[in-house]
């Protein structure tokens, strides 16, 4: 029986890591994630899980924590967001080539300067290369279906993983939302299977080597074929996640794609908007559809190749830029997908939704405007475009 | 999979690292030879050592064995990387820093 709930985004990851009481919490807060080791801490003091809470002074200790306990052969989790989630680069890139599976929820929020609390994925994006797995929700109710199944998906492959949503517009946000029983959350979760650990008795272990040049890259290698098989581990334990709630989760969510002529490919909060628009849209008879990634790492580039490969025209979407004077990093990854494939579309770039700025059924029009304009006459124009910026 | 670091040779091949190069065995680094970065070598001339044992303990690695009756022995080039810092220790000049060959 699901339980039916109000949560914010935040209080739902809050409330998932309660269910699943993992073993140690290492945390520094953050706007706006802030309330997820706040609501975590009072779990903590109430007596309701007995995880260990590490107050650090933080985000690299933050994440040095959770290293350290994920070695021993505990769970260990954080939360950040933006600047904090910088301040982790560092042992984010040692997390994930010590193969360690932490969970790290990040309530996305813009990067100085200028100085801006407000949501956009610089932090996240920033971060992409680092060897995360990265799943990214569009609702609360997505958020907490996210962060249920990301233990399983990262202790499948042994790489850390992100469970990422928009700050303030779904982690402050209120939203109706469909809880799973913590007794079946705990079943499906279930104990993380151990292997090597350092806590493991008769069993001396080094994390952590050195490795010269005739190791590093086959290392390196080896890390990379993590990600790859992160694919097929993630469809796998979100096949396994919908038999049990009914709720299915893909790579990428194709919205209205079948008979589509134009679409938006985006990530987060503002795909909400854009069915919004399509549906409005759909209405007055335009041909327009939607491609949601939720798996940004591994990047799934051959489902959106076959999601995007018939249109006329596409707009890539990226809530950062990543000022190379050219575009961000989702058009950039997509027309490589694109490239691989052989497959020619014609696809622009909007930069949109910076700091905060609003997205709404209205903006999300005006790009599907442009691509029936670049559909009808064949010319793209420049690629490289901001949204709603003020000229 | 070579799971032991010990038996890991510069040849192996990705798949057959152990995950993360984690180690699974202790004292790995007796296993590794650091004498071959040695530029310089000493070399002990016993006529002149007094085995005041001055040295032993000035060797950054464990170059410089002392067996049981309390003697030190001749040096462990397999680890020596040539520092020189014995020889500036030695009082009675016992040790000279000489260019070193290749075997």
């Amino acid at each position: 029986m699901a339980i039916r709930e109000r949560l914010s985004g935040n209080e739902a990851i809050a409330f998932a890591m309660k269910q699943i009481n993992p073993d140690v919490m290492g945390a520094f807060p953050i706007t706006p994630s802030t309330e997820i080791p706040q609501y975590f801490a009072s779990y903590v003091d109430n007596g309701e899980v007995d995880t260990e809470f590490i107050a650090v002074e933080s985000e690299h200790s933050a994440m040095s924590t959770c290293i350290g306990a994920e070695a021993a052969g505990a769970r260990a989790v954080s939360a950040t967001s933006s600047c904090g989630l910088c301040y982790m680069t560092e042992m984010l890139y040692i997390a994930a080539s010590d193969r360690l599976p932490i969970t790290l929820a990040v309530s996305c929020r813009a990067l100085s300067g200028p100085i801006n609390i407000n949501n956009d994925h610089s932090d996240a994006m920033g971060v992409r290369d680092a060897g995360w797995i990265m799943l990214f929700a569009e609702t609360n109710q997505e958020a907490y279906d996210n962060y249920l199944m990301a233990m399983r998906i990262a202790e499948s492959v042994n790489l850390p993983i992100m469970i990422c949503q928009d700050g303030f517009i779904t982690s402050h946000a209120i939203e109706n939302i469909d809880l799973v029983e913590t007794e079946d959350v705990k079943k499906f979760v279930g104990e993380r299977p151990l292997d090597h650990y350092l806590l493991k008795e008769d069993e001396t272990m080094a994390v952590g080597a050195y490795a010269t040049p005739v190791y590093y890259m086959e290392a390196k290698r080896a890390q990379a074929q993590a990600m790859i098989d992160a694919k097929d581990s993630i469809n796998k334990i979100s096949k396994e996640f919908g038999d049990l709630t009914g709720r299915y989760y893909d790579l990428i969510e194709k919205y209205e794609m079948d008979d589509a002529e134009v679409a938006v490919v985006m990530i987060g909060s503002s795909a909400g908007t854009a069915k919004d628009t399509i549906n409005e849209m759909r209405q007055a008879g335009h041909k327009v559809g939607l491609v949601k990634i939720r798996a940004f790492r591994p990047f799934p580039g051959e489902e959106i190749v076959d999601a995007i490969k018939g249109l006329k025209a596409v707009a890539i979407m990226d809530k950062d830029d990543s000022f190379n004077g050219h575009c961000g990093p989702m058009y950039a990854e997509v027309c490589a997908a694109l490239v691989s494939a052989g497959v020619s579309v014609k696809a622009i770039n909007y930069i949109y939704g910076l700091g905060g700025r609003d997205v709404k059924v209205s903006s999300i029009e005006k790009v599907f405007g442009e691509l029936e304009k670049i559909a009808e006459t064949g010319n793209v124009g420049e690629t490289y475009r901001y949204l709603e910026v003020r000229e | 999979m070579s799971k032991y670091a010990a038996n890991t040779a510069p040849d192996v091949k990705w798949k057959d690292l152990t995950r993360a190069c984690d180690i699974y065995e202790p004292a790995t680094s007796k296993t590794v030879e650091t004498g071959d970065w040695r530029t310089m070598k000493p070399v002990i001339d016993w006529a002149k050592c007094k085995q005041c044992l001055l040295c032993a303990p000035c060797c950054p690695d464990m170059s410089i064995p002392v067996n049981a009756e309390g003697k030190r022995e001749d040096f462990d080039y397999f680890f020596c990387k040539g520092c020189g810092i014995c020889a500036n220790a030695c009082p009675f000049g016992a040790i000279t820093m000489v260019k070193n060959k290749e075997d």
